[in-house]
């Protein structure tokens, strides 16, 4: 079975400046596993470079055994909620049903299956009657959720997630983890996160990106390994240090 | 007052000629000007509208020097449009870091095309302000047919593509992912929005009819919670702008242009204030 992500040998760079080196890795089907690093580390860039967004410089990247501008159409997106106008007049509904703009018929109008898929996917998350609400006047937690109701529609066999608890409060944060848990075994996972425990609670495996990536089964790492990461992460020098002679 | 309306009422006169022309530009900038203030691209569309008088620079020109009279001055105004909502849009994707210098020149290069053709074009000068201004003794009922037409395919694109434009105004690299070709509809976006300028240019001129795109738009943006309340808020705020501009001025003696773009900016500053204040 092919793997749901695979990166081999890809190399990126922004001008200049070497982001991603021989970069190598596999990500198998149904398995939940969290992106870690530091800043600038280039934890987006291999989201973009999976999504197809951004494009490699050398090296080979499939999804599902697809080239990332086919394979990206099998991937849910979660962005950060962020990065978005926040005055921006949409409804949760209208944003959810983005996710099926590739289902649009000809004549540019959703139809009553779309309608009820989007509905379907906010109760999923929690916001069942919250579909007309406007975007713009959610809280940080309930934009995520309407944010991941979007990836869900899409009926993805691969969720990408860019730092899902970030500007969210704990108990949001619980709620969040319930939302994944109740997602479908066979759905691949993959998120961008600083939340340790997260890590810990939810995922099997880690990749550790900061030039280079090194994959880590969680199993396999005891407690003190994983917060020596974290805590290194915190500070780049050690982070390589790590990596490289430890 | 009562003289103006009965202008209004009569068949063919100057003042109905101009408040109709008002009414039918109205409804394009409403919807282009939502997606504009919403993907927050008013500058960018505030340098293809400016560059708007090399076009009719070229086409006045042409008229005058080549006896071309098939070139109407909406004409070279429209290939203006097209073209540098083509550069510009072409910056912005693909040259990032000079995008601003870029615009700025663009902006300045087509006025001053423009300004060149017109020079040495013998006998226009005194008309000059009139592009850039707009002057609403120049409507004729062939201008309000020609931007019956051009409004009719900047509503009909805008209101067909409703959905697709929303998502690449709210998230276009998602809207991306889905397959939605986000290049095909940001040019699409800007050249609507040219074609939305050369409406307006007998009416405000290119200097103002940038504002009358904005400001309905913007102020129908505070007060509604959905991208299509306030593209119909946005179309009914620009027709009572235009109508209002033009009984001011005509009641006043004033010029129209910059009579209808301080009722739109009273228009606005007086919601955002509204707003400001009446927020617990």
């Amino acid at each position: 079975m092919a793997p749901a992500l695979k990166f081999q040998d890809v190399n990126f760079r922004y001008g200049e400046n070497c982001v991603l080196r021989d970069v190598s890795f596999e990500i198998e089907e149904g398995i939940c596993s969290c992106v870690i690093g530091p800043n600038g580390g280039g934890k987006t860039t291999l989201l973009k470079l999976a999504l197809g967004i951004l494009k490699p410089e050398t090296g080979d990247i499939r999804i599902f055994d697809h080239h990332p501008h086919i394979g990206c159409k099998l991937i849910g997106y979660v962005p950060q909620y962020m990065q978005f106008d926040p005055k921006f007049p949409v409804t949760a509904l209208e944003v959810v049903l983005m996710g099926r703009l590739d289902r649009l018929p000809w004549w540019g109008r959703f139809g009553e299956q779309d309608r009820e898929a989007a509905l379907a996917a906010l109760a999923e998350v929690g916001l069942k009657d919250c579909c007309d609400r406007p975007f713009a006047e959610m809280s940080g937690g309930q934009k995520q959720r309407v944010l991941i109701a979007r990836a869900l529609v899409t009926e993805p066999r691969l969720l990408l997630l860019d730092e899902p608890t970030a500007n969210i409060d704990l108990s949001v944060e619980e709620q969040f983890l319930e939302t994944l848990r109740s997602l479908p075994d066979k759905m691949t996972i993959m998120m961008v996160s600083h939340d340790l425990g997260l890590v810990e609670r939810l995922t099997e495996t880690v990749l550790c990106v900061n030039r280079k990536v090194h994959h880590h089964k969680v199993a396999e790492l005891d407690g003190k390994t994983l917060r020596e990461i974290y805590s290194g992460e915190l500070r780049k020098e050690h982070f390589e240090h790590h990596h490289d002679h430890g | 007052m009562g003289e103006f309306l009965n202008q209004l009422f009569t068949a063919g006169s100057i003042v109905q000629l101009a408040v109709l022309a008002g009414i039918i530009a109205s409804v394009s900038f409403g919807v282009v000007g939502t997606y504009v203030v919403a993907r927050r691209i008013s500058y960018i569309a505030a340098a293809i509208a400016h560059s708007v008088l090399g076009g009719i620079g070229l086409a006045v020109w042409l008229q005058h020097r080549l006896q071309w009279e098939w070139f109407h001055p909406t004409l070279g105004a429209v290939i203006a449009a097209i073209g540098s909502a083509l550069v510009i849009g072409w910056v912005s994707l693909h040259w990032k870091e000079r995008e601003d210098t870029i615009i700025s020149a663009v902006w300045s290069v087509g006025m001053s095309t423009g300004f060149l053709f017109l020079y040495f074009t013998p006998g226009f000068k005194g008309n000059l302000e009139s592009f850039l201004l707009g002057n609403i003794l120049y409507i004729s009922t062939s201008d309000v047919w020609i931007m019956l037409l051009l409004g009719a395919i900047v509503v009909g694109l805008s209101v067909f593509f409703y959905n697709p434009l929303m998502a690449v105004c709210f998230d276009d690299e998602f809207a991306q992912l889905r397959g939605v070709n986000v290049t095909a509809f940001f040019f699409m976006l800007l050249i609507v929005t040219g074609l939305s300028v050369v409406l307006l240019v007998q009416l405000a001129g290119i200097i103002l009819a940038i504002a009358l795109i904005v400001l309905p738009a913007a102020t129908g943006l505070q007060v509604t919670k959905k991208l299509w309340h306030a593209m119909v808020g946005a179309v009914g705020l620009a027709m009572l702008f235009t109508s209002g501009g033009i009984g001011l001025s005509y009641v006043r003696e004033l010029p129209a242009g910059p009579s209808i773009i301080l009722l739109a900016a009273a228009g606005y500053f007086g919601v955002l204030i509204w707003k400001k204040f009446s927020r617990p």
